[in-house]
């Protein structure tokens, strides 16, 4: 047996490591997926709308009135709660989006294309910071820049997707990360490099002054973590391609719903193994506390399944006092742990500080279960109350619940043994 | 040999506590960390024994 996993297992971590990102397009949720006017997707595993916590609800009422499906907040919560809406996880859709990941019908949807394997993936485009919906807002100025974003920004991006042919993302990560980001909460360089590839296609193929003008502002201003989106997208693109491989105990999907974690595993099928999600440790902006957070919430985890965020805290050294995550050498240890818990090492992502060792690759569940090393997650906190938005950053852990019922689950699928 | 009569160099498994205490002695010390397989969770270990052979 110990052979035929190591087989599948490196099938499926080469298929991960292997992937060629690609962003080529521009869509919407109903061009794009399909998507009908009465489903929403959100982050995490399936999830009902009584048990959705504060900022998901909050996000659904903005979404409702971006899709004119309602006209004030009381006739959005009437609608969400009367069975009419129907909720579905980003990840059935190929799709990923950060903290509450609410995506519907009009929304605009960055499309990848893994060249190498020919699968799609799909994500929401950042919002910045602020009243943003992915934080729970749903006010007026949320659904006027949601409106900006699907009728000016969506646009001229596609534009830019078309003339330059296709930004290979896999490039953006890798410079990124020998320049201080780990990819998940510190993207500065990513986005800096991102902005600068497109800059010359967004001026020749954007002709109206004000909007050319309005999409600089937005892109360069309170916005460092505008490429988490296109990240996301292309781990997402990487980590599908790895799914769905017999015998493989490695994990292709960690995403959180601010209620439960769950993780798939890619002989696993569309299974989803959950447990309630965890408290973030970390630092908080002045005036909140422990008590105001949400917990752990969004589908940006694939970034650590596809082997950088936490895992390659090692890369991002400047990220490590904003998470609260004590000193330099704590950043390398959680590096060097996860390590012992992945099949591999990437040959594309590298960690200078670690003389250019490339980045822990593919989460073995067996490992995790074996050592008790758990995943390491760094994440934004989010505030309780819909809407406050973003109150600390710090790191939290997926639990080891999921791994053994995964195993549970695995020896049961493959009759290893009565479970 | 008289084990007393030595500079003692130690290597802990286990709790860190006894590590500690002989930080605290000045004792030249090591820690490994070291946890039960499955967390010493039995069924868990079962399966993992099958799939590893």
């Amino acid at each position: 047996m110990k052979e035929i996993i190591q087989l599948a297992n490196q099938k499926a971590v080469t298929k991960l490591k292997n992937a060629q990102p690609f962003w080529v397009d521009v869509t919407t949720a109903h061009e794009g997926i399909g998507l009908d006017k009465h489903t929403l997707l959100h982050s995490g595993s399936p999830i009902t709308w009584e048990r959705m916590c504060g900022p998901m609800k909050g996000a659904v009422i903005a979404a409702l009135k971006y899709e004119d499906l309602a006209t004030t907040d009381e006739e959005a919560l009437k609608l969400a709660s009367s069975g009419k809406i129907k909720f579905e996880p980003c990840h059935h859709y190929g799709c990923v989006g950060p903290m509450t990941g609410i995506i519907s019908y009009s929304m605009p949807l960055i499309v990848v294309l893994n060249q190498e394997n020919g699968n799609k993936a799909y994500s929401t485009f950042n919002e910045g910071a602020g009243d943003v919906l992915r934080f729970g807002a749903y006010g007026k100025n949320t659904i006027k820049r949601l409106k900006w974003i699907e009728t000016v920004l969506a646009p001229a991006m596609k534009m830019v997707a078309y003339h330059s042919q296709g930004i290979n993302l896999k490039v953006v990560i890798a410079q990124a990360l020998n320049m201080g980001d780990e990819l998940h909460m510190r993207n500065g360089a990513s986005s800096t490099i991102f902005i600068k590839t497109i800059l010359n296609h967004l001026v020749e193929t954007c002709h109206d002054h004000q909007s050319l003008v309005d999409i600089i502002h937005f892109l360069t201003t309170n916005n460092d973590q505008f490429f988490l989106n296109f990240a996301m997208a292309a781990s997402k693109s990487s980590a599908d391609a790895a799914h769905n491989i017999e015998h493989s105990t490695m994990v292709t999907a960690i995403a959180r719903n601010g209620v439960d974690i769950g993780i798939r595993v890619s002989s696993l099928g569309n299974q989803w193994f959950t447990a309630p999600a965890a408290e973030v440790e970390g630092l908080y902006f002045s005036g909140y506390g422990p008590k105001d957070a949400n917990k752990d919430i969004g589908d940006s985890a694939i970034m650590e399944t596809g082997g950088v965020g936490g895992f390659a805290m090692a890369a991002g050294a400047a990220i490590v006092r904003f998470l609260g995550a004590g000193t330099y050498q704590d950043a390398l240890n959680h590096t060097r742990d996860m390590y012992e818990i992945c099949i591999s090492e990437s040959e594309s992502y590298t960690i200078p500080n670690l003389d250019f060792r490339g980045t822990p690759t593919g989460i073995d569940i067996l490992k995790v279960v074996e050592t008790g090393i758990l995943p390491v997650i760094n994440t934004a906190i989010a505030s309780k109350e819909a809407g406050v938005g973003m109150i600390g950053a710090g790191i939290s852990r997926a639990p080891m619940a999921l791994f053994s019922q995964a195993l549970y689950a695995y020896a049961d699928k493959y009759k290893i043994m009565k479970s | 040999m008289n084990l007393f009569d030595l500079p003692l160099k130690v290597v802990n498994i286990g709790l860190e506590s006894f590590y500690e205490s002989l930080q605290d002695q000045d004792v030249i010390c090591a820690h490994v960390v070291w946890k039960p397989i499955a967390g010493g969770d039995l069924r868990l270990a079962a399966i993992l024994d099958v799939l590893n052979q």
